[in-house]
């Protein structure tokens, strides 16, 4: 059986993936589970990342759209490094 | 069969006696193997549910005592009493309602005596008139059903005639059999509560990969929450089975923003949704929180029509859309009034909601939620975060607890005696 990820991700065309445990420090080394392809994805974090919450899968450019589930969930308000922490003060919905 | 089975019986075992502990924090929990196991031929579960006249299946059979309105809630407890092994469904309202929040209240307490969950109903209103119209409305389904009124009778004399006539349903109720029934027979309707991170991540997707399953098989299936989709709308649109469906979804969302939030919001939506305790927990727009939802109707499953609230679907198998408040109680109620036999409920938090005829099996995909909340989940889906188990897994898994459900295991809510019973209002009272 795999080791128990870091994060996880649905989609291949996913930016972004979900943090599933507590430990997520700046530096850290992440293993990821890309659900659709039962893949492993690995990653470095750039910032500490609280459980939960999203890292980018990419680098991600102001204004770029960002998809988790498969879906776009808003744009990105500031550039976001690949392993940067993905949330409200860099990603807002485009309806408001 | 029993003799050559003599020799592995229990009492060829050494029984080992469990002692008392001194405290009973520290006391095991002794979980024994379940004997019936559901039976899947080519991965297509059967169950045993209870045929009703109009030939719908129920998976539970109770008698019911259903009052009219608030002031009959009294005289249905009175009479559950009397008679053990019946239910009260106490609720508060029925008087001064009109229009179409009244068609509603009646709609909603007609649909939940013809549930096949129910093997017959004992009505009490305040007054002949309405009590009669629930009467009339539930004896449709073909289904033994008595009212008794209270004004010129009083609580004894119609507890009394109640009493009577509820023990002889009940003798008649308790000699009904189960018999197998198929899959194209069962109705599942789905809502999730008290969501985090992990319902959008794992545990609704379980549901997702249970309602494509179940849709290839021909189950009828349902999912709500018409407030909860805003976000996802046009996606969700787009998952109608006609353009009428979607355009008819998109019409029933349209209509809820207009009517209710417009004329009621105090402020913009963007501060409410997500909430607070969504962000910390790490959902970032409206429009996360809204997939994560709808990660509960699958990939596949196409919706063939959108239902009033607590309208029976009248378009054949399939997965509907009902128009419902997002609130657990409010939705299960309506769905249950729809003719759902068992109900999913994916929950982050810990949600506790139950339902008084239809079934509401709990699953988390929360770890801490499983350590805290044991008592209130029937399945535990954590594995997903993981990696112990993926979607598909997952769904089997969902597919078999159902399937115990519905053969007769009670759900944790049932044990615990969670039977929220809301009804749903459109408007105020006159």
């Amino acid at each position: 059986m795999p080791k128990a990820p870091d994060f996880l991700v649905h989609e291949v065309e996913d930016t972004v993936g979900v943090v599933v445990v507590e430990t997520v420090k700046k530096g850290s080394n992440l293993e990821g589970w890309l659900m659709a392809k039962d893949s492993t994805l690995k990653i470095k974090s750039k910032d500490a990342i609280p459980l939960g919450h999203k890292v980018a899968l990419k680098d991600i450019k102001k204004g770029d759209t960002i998809i988790k589930y498969g879906h776009d969930i808003g744009k990105a308000i500031s550039d976001v490094k690949k392993g940067g922490h993905v949330h409200v003060h860099n990603v807002k919905t485009k309806r408001w | 069969m029993a003799a050559k089975k003599s020799k592995k019986a229990p009492a060829a075992k050494k029984a080992k006696s469990p002692v008392v502990p001194k405290l009973v924090e520290d006391a095991p929990l002794y979980i024994p193997e379940p004997k019936y196991l559901p039976v899947r031929s080519r991965g297509k579960p059967t169950f045993t549910g209870y045929r009703r006249e109009n030939g719908r299946v129920g998976v539970r059979n109770h008698v019911i005592i259903l009052p009219l309105d608030d002031l009959s809630n009294a005289a249905c407890e009175a009479v559950a009493n009397n008679v053990k092994g019946t239910m009260a469904i106490p609720h508060p309202y029925g008087r001064l309602q009109f229009g179409e929040d009244l068609e509603l209240h009646f709609r909603t307490l007609i649909g939940t005596g013809c549930n096949p969950n129910v093997a017959a109903v004992i009505v009490i209103g305040i007054e002949t008139a309405w009590t009669q119209r629930v009467v009339d409305g539930i004896a449709k389904s073909g289904k033994p059903v008595a009212g008794f009124a209270i004004e010129q009778n009083g609580d004894h004399k119609v507890i009394w005639a109640a009493s009577r006539q509820a023990k002889e349903y009940l003798h008649w109720a308790s000699e009904l059999q189960r018999e197998t029934c198929s899959i194209e027979e069962l109705w599942v309707s789905v809502k999730c509560g008290e969501s985090d991170t992990t319902s959008g991540l794992a545990s609704n997707p379980t549901v997702g990969n249970f309602i494509d399953k179940m849709d290839a098989w021909g189950a009828t299936t349902c999912f709500g929450e018409t407030s909860e989709i805003t976000g996802a709308e046009m996606v969700c649109a787009t998952r109608g089975k006609t353009k009428a469906a979607g355009e008819k979804f998109m019409k029933t969302w349209q209509a809820y923003m207009d009517e209710v939030i417009e004329p009621f919001k105090t402020s913009d939506l963007s501060d409410s949704q997500p909430t607070k305790g969504n962000i910390e927990g790490g959902l970032t727009t409206i429009e996360e929180k809204a997939f994560g939802n709808l990660e509960k109707i699958g990939k596949k499953a196409k919706y063939v029509d959108v239902l009033e609230p607590a309208e029976e679907p009248g378009k054949g198998k399939g997965l509907y859309f009902m128009d419902t408040s997002s609130a657990a109680a409010e939705c299960v109620t309506l769905q249950a009034a729809a003719g759902f036999v068992v109900h999913l409920f994916p929950t982050g938090q810990g949600n506790v909601v139950g339902n008084p005829i239809e079934p509401v099996i709990k699953l988390t995909a929360n770890p801490r939620t499983v350590r805290t909340m044991r008592e209130h989940i029937d399945f535990d889906c954590s594995g997903i975060l993981r990696r112990e188990m993926n979607f598909d897994q997952a769904g089997d898994g969902l597919i078999d607890i159902t399937m115990r459900t519905c053969n007769g295991r009670l759900t944790a809510a049932e044990a615990l005696g969670h039977r929220q019973f809301v009804l749903t209002k459109l408007y105020r009272s006159a």
